[in-house]
């Protein structure tokens, strides 16, 4: 054991005013959110497939020597070699490419669709929730008889006669998929509305639209983040669910589900078609979904103490 | 108890005609109409639309509709001429709601005894097992689960076969498809429950008491953990319903969902719009007996109805 003298140790001179200055830097919300998010595991192992797949899809069709639309005939069905990195599909065209392609799209329907169903949510929420009422009842009450409507049976039939196209889905799954984020936005805004300083802020006259704008709004975005975050992977399966029988995404463009499709076809003597946009599509929902889960854990006020 | 019951029914009932006008609009939004097609005559044309009365104004057709419906009519089909919707739901839909069923069961005895293992073992290798199956059972869309299934154990390993409708040997895949998301979602959800449960003053008074761990772990805890589960069964059972849309597809089974994605196919509008009024009546109800399950289960849920909001 080592020997510790007295003579070591040197009184550290401090007026009392230096001794209460904080010299921590101050820890904002957000700061103190991707600490947390930072410590997670699973969350930051979802951060970095969504990073990797996201530079994936923007920059593989890139650099692939092939067009996603591109036949290549006396190459069909080709298993992965060197000329095609990831084999070819049933009518010989780059399966890497298609891949990537496929991803934008299935990445760009779900983001879009929940950045949608955000906007229009929060803003019926945020409406409701505030002034509440009659007013609050009537929007309400609409949005549970919305949420009552099975959600996938209204955008297949919503398609079936619907040009088909990405517009086409975008809107689909946003016509009743708002009431969620609608419900969940109104709970917060209530907890919100009886706060001081929502008093004080009508009580100088803030009009009703700044008050939901500026101050009940912001402070439930933690709640809406996670909601944004747990929706994409729902968007991301109903996508490709769509895709898959046949409603989605039309040839020759191609999301994730028309890749799983089309490699369906040839399961049995080609099962990599199937196989790879499969997986792709598993990882790209698991990935969401765990960063999902750390955002949660990070942001939700419950566990924070 | 009444009260809560009714307005449940009346929820329902305006899901429901929100869905038969919506459908209305769109099907009569539709260009061209059924009878569109190169070779018909203007005489031809005329006759048709007067036998399946779509020369009347719209309104009256809306009302004929409602009428229909509410004698449980759904319809005729247009691309199979003569044959009625009714005809098809009664003999497609038992095919599906027995693979429903086997599915749904098999699913939640696995995923709550999944759940109630994990919990107790928390932190060991049981659990870890059930984490790894609710992570990939919320990942891999059933699509995906029911082509790896065909290819593995029925191209390659060829135990069990890998389409058609028979016997139960060719149950079991299609089954284990539609149920494994469920399984893994369930699992989850009853294991964090669990926990949730194992931490609770009864749970300690239940021991300080002298209870055996086995007494505990029935009487206290998963009496009290399962009723999660039972609030997620009604959008659980509308899961497995739309699962068989593909799955059937894919295993080649005679039931309800195949036949509403052949009829997306053949555009078969009228097919289309009287299966969609089907399943929505169908999930409602039973999402309604879900409910209502859960106030028998739950007296907290009949006073906060009886409160009124």
């Amino acid at each position: 054991m080592m020997d510790i003298k007295p003579q070591q140790f040197n009184p550290v001179m401090l007026g009392s005013a230096e001794g209460e200055a904080i010299t921590r830097p101050p820890v904002g919300y957000w700061q103190d959110a991707w600490m947390r998010f930072r410590k997670n595991k699973l969350a930051m192992t979802g951060l970095i497939v969504l990073a990797v797949m996201t530079l994936f899809a923007v920059l593989g069709p890139l650099i692939s020597a092939w067009d996603y639309r591109s036949y290549e005939f006396g190459h069909a069905n080709e298993f992965p070699n060197a000329r095609h990195w990831l084999g070819t599909d049933y009518l010989g065209r780059d399966m890497f490419t298609r891949l990537g392609q496929g991803t934008r799209i299935s990445v760009y329907i779900a983001i879009m669709s929940a950045l949608i169903n955000l906007a229009i949510g929060v803003t019926y929420g945020g409406i409701s929730g505030y002034f509440g009422g009659a007013v609050d009842d009537v929007m309400m009450r609409t949005v549970d008889i919305l949420i009552g409507i099975p959600y996938l049976l209204i955008v297949i039939i919503l398609l079936t006669v619907m040009e088909p196209g990405l517009t086409s889905i975008i809107v689909a799954m946003t016509i009743t998929g708002w009431a969620g984020m609608a419900r969940l936005v109104r709970g917060q805004i209530l907890q919100l509305r009886e706060m001081e300083y929502v008093l004080a802020a009508r009580l100088v006259g803030a009009s009703p639209r700044r008050i939901i704008a500026r101050h009940l709004i912001p402070n439930t975005m933690g709640v809406i983040l996670v909601s944004l975050t747990a929706n994409i992977p729902g968007a991301i399966f109903t996508e490709a669910f769509l895709s898959f029988i046949g409603l989605g995404v039309r040839t020759p463009l191609a999301s994730l589900g028309t890749l799983a499709n089309e490699g369906y076809q040839t399961l049995l003597v080609y099962p990599h078609n199937l196989v790879i946009p499969g997986v792709f599509i598993s990882f790209l929902i698991m990935a969401f979904n765990f960063v999902g889960d750390g955002l949660r854990d990070a942001l939700d006020p419950r566990l924070r103490q | 108890m009444g009260r809560f019951i009714l307005r449940r029914l009346g929820y329902a009932v305006l899901s429901l005609w929100i869905v038969v006008t919506f459908t209305f609009i769109l099907m009569n939004a539709v260009p061209g109409g059924p009878f569109t097609t190169a070779k018909m005559t203007p005489q031809v044309k005329a006759m048709l639309l007067r036998k399946y009365n779509l020369d009347r104004p719209l309104w009256e057709q809306y009302v004929t509709l409602l009428k229909d419906l509410i004698r449980l009519d759904l319809g005729v089909s247009l691309y199979e001429r003569g044959r009625s919707v009714n005809s098809i739901v009664s003999s497609c839909f038992p095919v599906s709601a027995l693979l429903g069923a086997e599915a749904l069961t098999t699913a939640v005895a696995l995923g709550i005894a999944l759940g109630i293992v994990a919990a107790l073992y928390r932190g060991k290798g049981l659990d870890y097992v059930a984490i790894t199956i609710a992570v990939i059972g919320a990942s891999v869309p059933n699509f995906v689960v029911a082509a790896v299934l065909q290819c593995v154990v029925g191209g390659m390993w060829r135990i069990l076969p890998i389409a058609r409708w028979g016997g139960p040997a060719t149950h079991v895949l299609p089954a284990i498809a539609l149920g494994f998301a469920t399984t893994a979602g369930l699992s989850r959800l009853m294991r964090s429950s669990m926990l949730e449960v194992i931490n609770q003053d009864y749970v300690r008074t239940a021991r300080a008491k002298g209870l055996t761990p086995t007494q505990i772990t029935w009487r206290h805890m998963i009496r009290n953990a399962i009723l999660p589960v039972v609030t997620v069964l009604g959008p659980t059972i509308a899961i497995i319903m739309t699962g068989t849309l593909v799955v059937e597809r894919m295993f080649a089974i005679p039931g309800l969902g195949r036949y509403y994605v052949e009829s997306i196919y053949n555009r078969d509008y009228t097919v289309i719009m009287g299966t969609t009024v089907f399943y929505v009546a169908f999930l409602l109800l039973m999402t309604f007996l879900v409910d209502v399950l859960y106030g028998l289960i739950d007296p907290r849920i009949r006073i906060a109805g009886r409160r009124g909001d």
